[in-house]
């Protein structure tokens, strides 16, 4: 994208014109959250002053026009992920919830003696209900080892014939690596075993193909493609579906509901139990078009465009450090000054108006890793320009000086 | 000096600056200073909670004033924690219970401070005073 491109899509980003304390508001924080555009915020107050009612089974017009909502949302994912057909799409609170859904379902399948097997890159999210699932069942939970550049040292003997489920993240939302995922799910097919991506962090950066890479389960989080918060996708081969047991029970999962018994319904309505999330699903799609319209190959490149220049800048200063050092990397750039606690950093570049996360990050495995308590993050989305890099590098700079 | 002097002396000295990058600056300076908590006391006994970064204090009696020692990880919450030491040390346990830490909204850095910082501020001045409430409890100079 050119700068004046870049310019005029920030237009369509309110949030973009706020100061913060007194100087202009500099976002990159966007691996947390991306900011909004018109178009999704729009949406959501569209349906709610026009579609609006309950989902499903309303005979009047109004509940047709939000279930037609809803469902068009369903299709718009469908096409993002390029999934079969918009049965295998859930609608969920989030990425969390829906690696619980399938933790919890894929849970009661697991017993003593299978192994489940995650990477040291992975968010709390798709550790911590594994973990809970090993110990309900008595599975044993096997990790991935990482290397210092921030890469996973995969092998495909950490498959065994016990493994029943391979969980990764596509990109480590800490380091920004990009996991060889096509590799590790042609493998772990190869021993018999599933595997579910956790794709809260590439869903922004990259084109997923969830045919060509052959997940049986991939997982996107709404609020970081430019969509509202409170809502993610849970993508799940039809037949893995259909086997999977239900997370949460209550109405709209449902075929029939006798005391004696009750039946479920057919996915994707079988894992969503109760009034969904239908004004957030309506502003997802919308965000989904909004990436669509801009490009995601394109903003892919501009990002990388930025995170190289960052990089490379960073670099030149004393003492500093960058943690994560792949090659392939998506747009995340973490990094210590010194010895200096990353909270320092994040502080004083908030004074200036630059917003980046400071601390663990939810991975305190990749912490302990490499020794230090956290780090600070500095994350670039479609709307960032390289001014606002220069800026930030130039606040980084000052920073280092301050706390030398 | 009084506590009340020592903070009126920290709220002169804030507002000479203009802006908050140099209240930063000096608050940094500050934590260079912040009587150092030996290392034996640097332990979870001594580490106060709801702090993003560690904290620890340690304080004893002395000549009946309570005298305290900290350190920290990181150093703008060592500055801020040099504050409360600068305000609070060295002085009689009942005064430092009694004392009012008002001074701290007065220099403009609680609202300075997100929600989950001015929690980890809160939890420093509370450890302070309990630490004081615990040596007069012990001595039973309590002003009744």
């Amino acid at each position: 994208m050119t700068a004046v491109e870049v310019k005029e899509l920030r237009k369509e980003f309110p949030i973009l014109s706020e100061q913060v304390h007194g100087k202009p508001l500099i976002y990159l924080d966007n691996a947390a959250s991306s900011q909004k555009p018109l178009q999704v915020i729009d949406a959501e107050a569209q349906y709610y002053c026009h579609n609006h009612s309950n989902v499903h089974r309303g005979v009047h017009q109004m509940s047709q026009r939000a279930t037609e909502a809803f469902e068009q949302a369903r299709e718009k994912a469908r096409v993002f992920l390029n999934a079969r057909e918009t049965a295998e799409l859930i609608f969920t609170k989030g990425c969390t919830d829906a690696i619980n859904t399938v933790a919890h379902g894929f849970g009661q399948t697991l017993s003593k003696g299978d192994e489940v097997l995650i990477s040291h890159l992975e968010h709390h999210s798709n550790i911590v209900p594994w973990q809970m699932a090993c110990q309900r069942s008595g599975a044993t939970l096997k990790v991935i080892p990482m290397k210092a550049d921030g890469t996973l040292d995969w092998s495909e003997e950490l498959l065994t014939e016990a493994t029943r489920i391979v969980a990764v993240n596509h990109v480590s939302n800490a380091l920004g690596t990009i996991n060889p995922v096509e590799r590790i799910i042609a493998d772990a097919h190869a021993k018999g075993a599933q595997v579910l991506i956790d794709g809260a962090q590439s869903g922004p950066h990259m084109a997923i193909d969830v045919q060509a890479l052959d997940a049986d389960y991939y997982c996107l989080s709404g609020h970081k493609v430019y969509g509202p918060t409170g809502i993610g996708v849970l993508y799940g081969k039809l037949d893995r579906l259909k086997e999977l047991p239900p997370y949460q029970g209550g109405g709209d999962m449902i075929k029939e509901v006798r005391f004696e018994g009750t039946t479920y319904a057919e996915p994707p309505f079988k894992f969503e139990a109760g009034t969904p999330n239908i004004a957030g699903a309506v502003a997802l799609g919308a965000a989904f078009d909004f990436m669509a319209s801009v490009g995601v190959e394109r903003i892919a490149r501009h990002e990388e465009s930025l995170r190289k220049m960052g990089e490379e800048a960073l670099m030149g200063i004393d003492g500093l450090k960058i943690y994560g050092t792949a090659e392939n990397k998506a747009s995340v750039i973490s990094f210590l000054i010194g010895s200096n606690h990353p909270y320092d950093t994040g502080v004083l570049l908030d004074q200036m108006g630059i917003a980046i996360r400071t601390g663990h990050h939810c991975t305190q495995p990749i912490m302990d890793y490499y020794d230090i308590p956290g780090t600070a993050r500095a994350s670039f989305a479609a709307y960032n320009t390289e001014e606002e890099v220069l800026k930030f590098v130039d606040g980084v700079k000052r920073v280092a000086q301050m706390l030398q | 000096m009084t506590i009340q002097q020592a903070q009126t002396e920290i709220e002169e000295e804030f507002e000479l600056f203009d802006d908050w990058m140099q209240k930063y600056e000096h608050l940094i300076e500050l934590g260079k200073d912040l009587p150092q908590i030996s290392e034996e006391h640097k332990d979870d006994e001594h580490l106060i909670k709801g702090c993003q970064s560690r904290v620890w204090l340690h304080a004893r009696l002395e000549n009946g004033r309570v005298r305290y020692s900290a350190d920290g990880d990181a150093l703008i919450t060592k500055g801020i924690i040099s504050l409360l030491v600068r305000s609070l040390d060295d002085q009689p346990a009942a005064d430092i219970v009694e004392a009012d830490l008002e001074f701290i909204d007065r220099i403009g850095l609680k609202e300075h401070l997100s929600p989950t910082r001015a929690n980890g501020l809160l939890s420093m001045a509370k450890q302070m005073k309990f630490y004081a409430l615990a040596f007069q409890a012990q001595n039973g100079d309590a002003h009744g």
